[in-house]
């Protein structure tokens, strides 16, 4: 198993240097000159010139990604242009309250995305098997920043029920302030992934509750709670993990709009306004951050797997 | 000359061994034996009928939208859904919601279609080269899928928008190119295993060039999962060019498309919900549609079913 594991982590690095160099050249890409952007319409070309030699843009491409990845290495992330802040610090704060709302969102969409899967497995072809499978159909079809208009407007603004922006009351602070805040667009940001938790476990619950191991267990007199849940949930857990670890890198990203539409203070809202306003160094950052955090997520997914299915291969 | 096949009274055929073979290939081929099994799945024909129905809208659009998309008459803003003469409302610059809704749909549904198009185009053509010609080029285009494959696709998207800037065309080159490593790895896989069998040594032992196998004899028979998977994904791109426009990294305003609308919409919810409500309705019903579609299809080409 650790050699697994330290197989899987070496895999890592190739994937990341990837990622690095994806990252650098689609900033690379983008038009206008960062020095100019930075110094404004008024600056002099003497001025330019000079910040090109100073950030290094007039050395190769090349040497110009070693000394941004040394930079990145050593924890310096460049500083955003429009917020004149140092990068990383910046976008670790805000990740705090992307992570928080996205981890709130898996919670939800594991827990009654299963919970919804396995009653319909087990009441197979009855009214809650349909219904229930219908809704996670509708889940699953409905676009997430449609979704959070609609929560607002039914929650929020109708029934008065939840906040419907910001993160915080007036002068308040602390989780059990943010709670109310964090429903709303929680909910929202976990309906796609409840929906195709549910699908998943409804299927691998369905294939495993036919064989013949369940079928002993039945014939053994155990009721059905224990079959179930002693029985045929572990083993139909292995394929819905697949999908949950999945699902974080679709939560990660949706809650971009998900933050957009509910004011959430996490990277999202940071990212968009940073493309908007050209601020290269600041979008650059946040990408690299989420898609490094994506891959680590993933790394962690595999070896739960592994540990899940004693049936992948260690070597 | 062959003749018509007799049938006898109790059903079975009998004649020229020829015309025998003929029937049974008639019988056989997997595409019509697809066809035949979605025909019978309601659900999926359903998700056809109402996908038909939205194209046939769509590009119908300049001959039976009421209005102009884009003619503005502040006389009539804010017109709620029933009005005489504004069917579905108007809009807070008193554009006719139903005009922009069916001409939106005409670019939504399009960046669907074309940004799937465009994954496929690439994505299928670097599976194939990959998993028939293995070595160097495998492994390289397999790395770089992989490191397109550690983004979550909304951030790929948007960081690809980043860097070519907002726009439409731009939002819809992103989502394609994000769509890629998904193609690229189904064919592959499909080639792989393929490119070992009987029928494709024998085209090679026939002289076959590589050109001919790949094309003639490869992509059909990887053509199944593709068909599923670019189906499936038409509804997932409609939602993430509409989103990027929700963004304002997509279409413009003051263009027609759905996600501009919805974000136009957004602030106004509480004085006319319809104009964000409407658009939201319309992606829905395409993205659902073409889910059962998909669902359905995948059902009739699914060979273990086959069986």
């Amino acid at each position: 198993m650790q050699r697994y594991i330290l197989k899987r982590l070496l895999a890592l690095i190739p994937v990341l240097i990837g990622v690095t160099i994806l990252v650098f050249l689609i900033m690379q890409l983008a038009p206008g000159d960062p020095a100019q952007i930075m110094l404004g319409s008024k600056a002099t070309q003497s001025n330019i010139t000079a910040l090109r030699h100073q950030l290094g843009l007039d050395k190769p491409l090349y040497q110009q990604y070693f000394i941004w990845l040394g930079k990145v290495l050593t924890g310096d992330w460049g500083r955003s242009i429009q917020l004149r802040r140092a990068v990383l610090p910046l976008v670790w704060t805000r990740f705090q309250a992307t992570a928080l709302l996205t981890v709130f969102a898996a919670l939800i969409a594991i827990i009654f995305g299963m919970f919804a899967g396995i009653v319909s497995a087990t009441k197979q072809y009855s009214i809650w098997d349909r219904l229930l499978m219908f809704l996670a159909l509708v889940g699953f079809c409905l676009p997430v920043f449609w979704l959070g208009l609609i929560m607002q407007i039914i929650f929020g603004l109708k029934l008065g029920w939840l906040p419907v922006s910001g993160m915080h009351s007036p002068g308040g602070e602390g989780f059990l302030d943010t709670v109310p805040y964090l429903i709303l667009p929680a909910v929202t940001l976990s309906v796609g992934s409840m929906a195709e938790i549910a699908r998943m476990t409804r299927s691998s619950m369905l294939e495993v509750i036919r064989q013949d191991y369940i079928k002993t267990a039945r014939a053994k007199g155990l009721g059905q709670r224990a079959v179930i849940f002693r029985h045929a949930l572990k083993n139909a857990m292995i394929p819905v993990v697949t999908v949950v670890g999945m699902q974080f890198g679709y939560l990660l990203a949706g809650a971009v709009l998900v933050e957009i539409i509910f004011s959430w203070p996490g990277l999202g809202t940071l990212m968009v306004n940073g493309i908007l306003a050209r601020d290269f160094p600041l979008v650059q950052g946040i990408i690299l951050f989420v898609a490094s955090v994506y891959v680590l997520v993933n790394l962690i997914v595999d070896i739960v797997y592994a540990f899940l299915d004693p049936r992948i291969s260690y070597s | 000359m062959s003749t018509q096949m007799p049938l006898e009274n109790d059903g079975v055929k009998t004649g020229h061994a020829n015309d025998d073979f003929a029937w049974m290939e008639e019988q056989t081929s997997p595409w019509k034996d697809a066809w035949r099994r979605l025909k019978k799945d309601r659900v999926a024909l359903m998700g056809g009928i109402v996908l038909v129905c939205i194209i046939l809208l769509s590009v119908a659009a300049p001959l039976i939208a009421p209005y102009d998309p884009n003619k503005v008459e502040m006389a009539a803003r804010l017109l709620p859904p029933g009005t005489p003469g504004h069917i579905l409302g108007t809009d807070q610059l008193g554009r006719d919601m139903l005009s922009r809704l069916l001409y939106g749909g005409r670019i939504s549904v399009a960046v669907g279609f074309i940004a799937v198009g465009i994954a496929m185009f690439f994505g299928v053509l670097i599976g194939l080269l990959a998993g028939f010609y293995r070595g160097l080029f495998d492994a390289i285009s397999m790395r770089c899928m992989d490191v397109l494959m550690a983004f979550p696709y909304v951030l790929l998207a948007i960081a690809i928008i980043a860097a070519l800037g907002p726009g439409l065309i731009n939002a819809m080159i992103a989502v394609s190119i994000v769509g890629i490593p998904y193609y690229a790895r189904i064919v592959r896989g499909t080639v792989l295993s393929l490119r070992e069998r009987e029928f494709i040594e024998a085209q090679r032992a026939l002289g076959a060039s590589n050109f001919r196998i790949i094309f003639k004899h490869i992509l059909p028979n990887a053509l199944s999962p593709i068909i599923v998977a670019g189906t499936l994904d038409v509804g997932w791109m409609i939602i993430a060019a509409a989103g990027m426009s929700f963004l304002g990294l997509g279409a413009q305003p003051p263009m027609a498309e759905w996600g501009v609308m919805l974000g136009e919409g957004q602030k106004l919810i509480l004085v006319a919900p319809h104009i964000s409500l409407l658009p939201g309705i319309a992606i829905f019903l395409v993205v659902l549609s073409l889910n059962l579609l998909g669902d359905g299809l995948r059902d009739a080409l699914d060979p273990r079913l086959r069986q």
